[in-house]
This record gives C-alpha cells, structure tokens and sequence, in this order.
C-alpha cells in the first residue's frame, strides 16, 4: 500500500473535499507545486486554477479553485480556496464602496426605508460594473 | 360593556394578526434550518483557518506580523453585526446593551472608537447613538455571500494596519441552539491566542513567494473567515429568536381572543336576557 496523504478543501461557504490521496498538485503562485506524503511544512498562496489528487488505480481528481492558500503539513494538506474573485484592485473598490456607504447612511437621515435600500442597490449594481470592467481588462 | 358587534370586528381583527404572526413562525422555522446548514457548512473553513493560524503564530517566525503583535491601546474599532429587520424579540437590543457596557471601558478612558456595521438595525442604531461609523454592510440576505463583507472587512483591517485603530472586536449573537443565543464580543486583533492552543514547535514553514505575502494573505483571510463566521451565527440566530418572537406573539393572541370570546359570549347573553324581560314586561302589561 502506498502512503497517502489526508486532503482537506474547504471553502468559505462550504466544505468542497475531505479525504486521501497519493499526490496532489496545486496551483501555487510560483508554479505548480507537487506534494507527496511527508512533504515538509509550506505555506504558499494559489492562484486560480486545478487542484488535482492522484490516487493509484483510480481516476484523477479535480478541483477548480479562484485562488487561495495551501498549507501543507507532513501528512495533512489544507487548501483554503476563495470563492470570490479575488484581485488588491477589487478589494480596494470594495473597500471604497462600504466607506462611500457608511457616509451615505450618516448624511441623509431623513431619507425614508425604501429610498435607503434603493440606493444600496444601485451602489451594489456600480460595484459589480467595476468589477466586470477590471476582469475584462485582465484578459 | 362594549357592544357586540365592535368586540366581533376586535377578535376578527386579533385573529388576522394572529395569521400574520403564524405564517411568520413557520416561515422563520424554516428559514432557521437553511441558515443552521449555513452554519454547519461554514464550520470546517473557519476551522481549519484557526488551525493553520496558530501554527503560524506558534511558527518561530522571521518575519513578525502587526495582526499578531500586541499594542498600546489608543482607540479601538468594533464590527457590529445584526439583522436587517426586526421583530425578533430582545436580539439586537440584547447585543447593543452588552456593547455599550463594554464600549464604558474605553470611554472611561476617554479612548474613541470606530464602528464598522453589518446589518441595518446596526446602523440605525449607532446612526442615532452619534458614533463614528466607518463602513457599513446591509441587506445581505438569507444567504449572505463573503464578497458583501470583503470591503467592509478591509475598511478596518487598513484602520489596523495604519496605527488608527489598535484593537479590533467583532460583535453578534452566538447561535446556542433555537431557544438560547448569547450575544459575543471577541477580540479580532491582535490575535488572541485560545487556551487549548499548546503547539510549541521550533520548526517554522516554507513560505512561497515569501513569509509577508503569504501571511498577509492568510490573516485577511483568518479575519474574513471569523466575520463572516459571525454574520451567518447571527443570521440563524435571527431566525431562531424570530421563530420564538412570533410564536409567543401567536400564542398572545390566542389568549387575548379566548377572552374576548368569554365578553362577547357574556355580552350576547346579556342583551337576550333583556330581549326577553322586556317582552315578558310588555306581555305582563298588556
């Protein structure tokens, strides 16, 4: 029986994948990192892209994740994915946005419920606009 | 005694209430369990984040980062989470009260704080209260996504990080179980290390690219996780003290009908037993 290596995914929201394999591959930041069983104690970040679990005489196992981090630890492999886009520049506006809305909601405070979510709206909605415009631009 | 006809329309009208109120309930009961699954599936992230971050702080580390070094406390931020809506009983005010008497400490000592706020009830109140809010989230919905929190998170992590703020606390109702959630103040930053935490290791990780970008990452990550941890606590929090809330309030109305019922029924009686004195009288009399 070959060693194995116990693998963790898990994501903000949910739990993606518990459990054994032989060798997983990672999309690290500085290229793909391969980790076998007994592997020494890394931290890395990940970029989008596949995570792949290798299990003798089974099929391939993949992963897709956004981006993330990877912790590796002799006989325990974490991977912490994000489920979002993820990108300084997007978080900035992020950032910019909930700061934009908190002076909102203190200056206008005679404005009614509906008026108030209405605007929230519309912020979300230039948000995302934003958002779109930087993805496009990356490609 | 009132007449019957106005107490008829008075229970006609406590019994839509009392529609309202049940439909209520249920649609909270249901909604609980949806955000207890949340809950559930949140778990094993926020976990295994807490893992891998008391190893790195255990780690010996070449390079120290601010989100774990602690500090002289000159002003202090707060992420205030509550719910959107009210009628949920005593949840918000529960939490807001316990707030204030921790918020005393530094006000004693004449410190400031920054409030970042998650929800609307939030708002409203420090909005009235005169604090300073720094930046707000509301209407996240039943299912409340991490990117809603991401801006709001990084708006005090930079305070952090720029020396404006130098302790963080994040702020909601524990989720106990559908009858019981305690509201919680934990401290967020600098890292507090929990009890059980006994790694004492000499070995430090291989950090790639490096140990500053990584562990940058890593504890904005850490921090998100323990917010929106917190958002999703309170949101099945919410739900479950709704579910409460408006079963006493259906239950109320129940009460409150069955006595009107009692008037009303004394009152008819009461205006027959006339009816027929008066036409044994007027039978008497002719």
């Amino acid at each position: 029986m070959a060693m194995t290596i116990h693998v963790d995914i898990v994501s903000a929201e949910t739990e993606i994948f518990s459990g054994t394999a032989n060798m997983v591959f990672a999309p690290a930041q500085m290229g793909e990192v391969g980790i076998a069983p007994r592997h020494a104690p890394m931290i890395t970040r990940l970029k989008a892209g596949q995570v792949r679990l290798h299990n003798d005489g089974q099929e391939e196992q993949v992963f897709y994740v956004s981006g993330g981090v990877l912790e590796v630890q002799p006989h325990v492999v974490t991977v912490l994915s994000d489920t979002a886009l993820r990108a300084d520049d997007i978080d900035e506006a992020a950032a910019l946005e909930a700061k934009k809305r908190a002076e909102d909601a203190i200056a206008d405070r005679q404005s009614d419920f509906e008026y108030a979510k209405a605007k929230a709206e519309l912020a979300e909605a230039v948000a995302q606009l934003q958002a779109l415009k930087k993805i496009r631009k990356i490609r | 005694m009132a007449g019957g006809k106005e107490i008829r329309t008075k229970i006609r009208s406590i019994q839509n209430t009392q529609k309202i109120t049940r439909a209520m309930e249920m649609v909270a009961a249901s909604k609980m369990r949806k955000a207890q699954d949340r809950m559930h599936a949140a778990r094993p992230y926020a976990q295994k984040m807490r893992s891998v971050v008391a190893h790195v702080a255990a780690a010996s580390l070449e390079y120290k980062h601010p989100f774990l070094i602690e500090r002289d406390v000159a002003r202090v931020g707060y992420i205030v989470i509550s719910s959107d809506r009210g009628l949920c009983g005593g949840l918000n005010n529960n939490l807001f009260r316990m707030l204030i008497s921790d918020m005393a400490q530094w006000h004693d000592n004449n410190m400031e704080m920054d409030f970042c706020t998650i929800g609307n009830k939030a708002l409203m109140f420090f909005k009235r209260f005169g604090a300073n809010i720094v930046s707000q989230a509301t209407h996240l919905g039943d299912a409340p996504a991490i990117e809603a929190l991401i801006g709001t998170v990084k708006v005090t992590l930079d305070a952090y990080t720029d020396g404006k703020i130098d302790r963080l606390f994040v702020a909601y109702n524990n989720f106990v179980n559908s009858m019981t959630q305690t509201p919680v103040i934990e401290q967020l930053l600098p890292r507090k290390p929990s009890e059980e935490e006994e790694v004492k290791h000499r070995w430090d990780y291989i950090y790639e690219p490096d140990s500053k970008v990584v562990l940058d990452q890593l504890l904005t990550r850490y921090i998100e996780a323990l917010v929106y941890q917190g958002v999703v606590e309170n949101g099945a929090s919410e739900q479950a003290a709704r579910m409460v809330a408006m079963k006493a309030a259906s239950d109320n109305a129940g009460d409150l009908i069955h006595e009107l019922q009692l008037v009303y029924n004394k009152a008819r009686q009461a205006a027959i037993t006339q009816e027929l004195s008066e036409i044994v009288g007027g039978a008497a009399a002719v």
